[in-house]
């Protein structure tokens, strides 16, 4: 399903200019997002028809997809199409500059496309208006049913160019789907594009499946499952759907991740009332034991280095997160904050980590330096919990519940996200209700 | 007074208990509801509870974030272990769960904790490991789909089910 895209560059004119004038100032809040104008991209007239796809609204469909992106980061703010004033193809040729500047864009997209021979052939320019000048340009060709990946990838090419960081739209999310009243959940694996679309289920919701985490290159899926009333973790191929339980141990294993060079996964095993923290080597199946206290060890997840590991632990009476080096040596408390805490996720820049927070009845999602400093929540509410990184590390997903009446009644779970600004807080367009969601990394690297 | 009258009267007396009893039922739940069913924060009433036969109730309740078992527990436990002695041949699954308050992995430990918790209790009073089996739901099976503090503390329970 997920099949490996080949994108064939075939021109890369991008300028490289040190006078470029516009810069998006990422590391604060969405005070003053930057105007930007996104032209449908103009489609040639020569292309040829492509299954049941709308060829004409094509270059509209795509500039819409781009436009969205762009809202959604709170960094910028794509201005009105009626505004426009210059045609899709004139204007990607060479915009006039100074009419683009007098409906306040400082930035404009233009690109033109061409389906021909089964082959969809896209290419976009970036123009910095201020400084009257192209930034990017870019084509590239591949099957025409990935439209919409070519409109994140183009998002992603934008979004590096005007912000000096990854992007991260050309990326999936998996999920746990819900359906049913709140004391006789269905529960399946979901997976779909950061954007909401191209939703598809991975497991029918014969059996309870819980936390679903992506591996580094996005291909495979670790989760838990009650499959045949035993709780394990599990192993997902999303291309093949081949799945095998990995965790078979004589107990429950749970909460699961994969180690940052996604030869290992890391979980809990729970035995005789105690859980511990292992791992398991994929291709030797060497399982070595990590934690071993008497205390609830769990939601282990390791540093992009792979040398630590945060995990939660209630070995001081209640939850709190730890870091120890990877072999399981020099445990250290690092959350001392009022109230207490759970699901530590380490940044994929290395330098934070994400967690849950619980204090005097409400929930809250927040980061913290990876000794525990500089703590900062980014939301509060009823109850919220589980966040994932998106892959630049700038945004985070979490599931958010809502307070049930006396029948179960009004019970909701949905997928939001933040920047780690904590501005910008957004609901996740899901097709169900949903839960557990672990973001992928970069599709098209 | 004729036999139609007699009747009319005899109906209405019976109208009447009806109501004193439904307002007594009525009155019954309420106390329930305004936590008169708690101790500290563990359920202490029989709203949920189903019975393995007469006498044993199959669950026992905990205090939030906590699974050591309370005076009530223990002897709900105890009258467990007696029916699995007087049936040789039955084996339980022990199931533990977690209120909805806390974070889907903690719990699902924090269940397994539970769930050991009755089971060893079992153990000390006769019972072959080798008869109970447990498993942890988490939050993911409240009994009471509320959020209220009565709900989430029916939730917090190990439930011993019979398997044969």
């Amino acid at each position: 399903m997920l099949k490996k895209i080949i994108f064939y560059l075939f021109i890369i004119l991008s300028t490289t200019n040190a006078n470029a004038l516009i810069e998006v100032d990422i590391t604060r809040g969405n005070l003053d997002p930057l105007p930007i104008a996104v032209s449908p991209l103009h489609v040639d007239p020569k292309s040829e028809k492509y299954k049941d796809l709308e060829v004409k609204d094509l270059g509209g469909n795509i500039a819409q997809i781009i436009e969205n992106n762009f809202k959604g980061t709170g960094l910028f703010n794509p201005l009105k199409k009626d505004a426009f004033v210059q045609k899709p193809d004139i204007a990607h040729l060479k915009p006039r500059f100074e009419d683009w500047r007098l409906i306040k864009a400082q930035a404009l997209i233009t690109g033109k496309l061409l389906i021909k021979d089964g082959k969809l052939k896209v290419e976009f320019r970036l123009w910095d208006l201020t400084a009257a000048q192209e930034m990017t340009a870019l084509a590239f060709t591949t099957t025409p049913s990935n439209w919409r990946r070519v409109a994140h990838i183009i998002s992603d090419k934008i979004y590096e160019r005007l912000t000096g960081e990854n992007g991260y739209f050309d990326t999936r999310i998996i999920y746990v789907a819900e359906s049913g009243p709140k004391n006789q959940r269905i529960k399946k694996l979901a997976i779909m594009d950061q954007d909401g679309f191209n939703t598809k289920y991975l497991t029918l919701g014969n059996e309870l499946v819980l936390t679903p985490r992506f591996n580094p290159t996005s291909q495979m899926v670790t989760y838990m499952s009650y499959f045949r009333n035993m709780p394990r973790v599990y192993l997902l191929d999303i291309e093949t759907g081949t799945q095998e339980v990995v965790g078979n141990f004589p107990g429950m294993t749970f909460a699961p991740r994969f180690s940052p060079d996604g030869k290992k996964i890391i979980m809990s095993f729970a035995k005789d009332g105690n859980s511990d923290i292992y791992t398991m080597d994929l291709e030797t199946r060497v399982v070595e034991r990590i934690t071993d206290h008497s205390s609830i060890d769990t939601s282990p997840s390791f540093s992009p280095d792979g040398k630590f590991i945060a995990f939660n632990s209630d070995r001081s009476g209640l939850q709190q997160i730890y870091v120890m080096r990877s072999d399981g040596s020099n445990v250290k408390r690092i959350t001392f904050g009022k109230g207490i805490y759970g699901t530590p996720v380490w940044s994929p820049r290395g330098d934070l980590i994400a967690f849950t927070k619980m204090h005097k009845g409400r929930f809250y999602i927040g980061v913290m330096r990876v000794d525990g400093t500089g703590e900062r929540l980014l939301t509060e509410n009823y109850y919220q919990e589980a966040p994932s990184w998106s892959p630049n590390g700038r945004v985070l997903v979490f599931y958010r519940e809502t307070k049930a009446g006396s029948k179960g009644e009004g019970f909701s779970a949905k997928l939001w996200s933040i920047d780690i600004t904590g501005y910008n807080e957004r609901r996740l367009s899901t097709k169900t209700d949903a839960s557990d969601p672990s973001w992928s990394s970069l599709l098209s690297k | 007074m004729n036999l139609g009258d007699k009747m009319t009267l005899k109906t209405n007396l019976k109208n009447i208990l009806l109501v004193v009893f439904a307002t007594l039922i009525l009155s019954a739940c309420s106390t329930a509801k305004k936590s008169g069913d708690l101790e500290g924060d563990v359920y202490t009433g029989k709203e949920t509870v189903e019975y393995l036969a007469a006498g044993v109730p199959d669950r026992v309740f905990f205090a939030t974030n906590k699974s050591s078992l309370t005076t009530a527990s223990r002897a709900t436990l105890r009258k467990q272990a007696t029916f699995l002695r007087k049936n040789k041949n039955l084996n339980v699954t022990i199931e533990g769960h977690a209120d909805e308050r806390g974070t889907r992995e903690y719990n699902l430990a924090l269940g397994e904790r539970r769930a050991n918790a009755a089971r060893d209790y079992l153990m000390t009073y006769g019972i072959s490991g080798k008869r109970i089996s447990v498993i942890s739901y988490g939050k993911e099976k409240p009994v009471n789909p509320a959020s209220s503090p009565l709900a989430w503390s029916q939730n917090r329970r190990s439930v011993t089910v019979k398997v044969n």
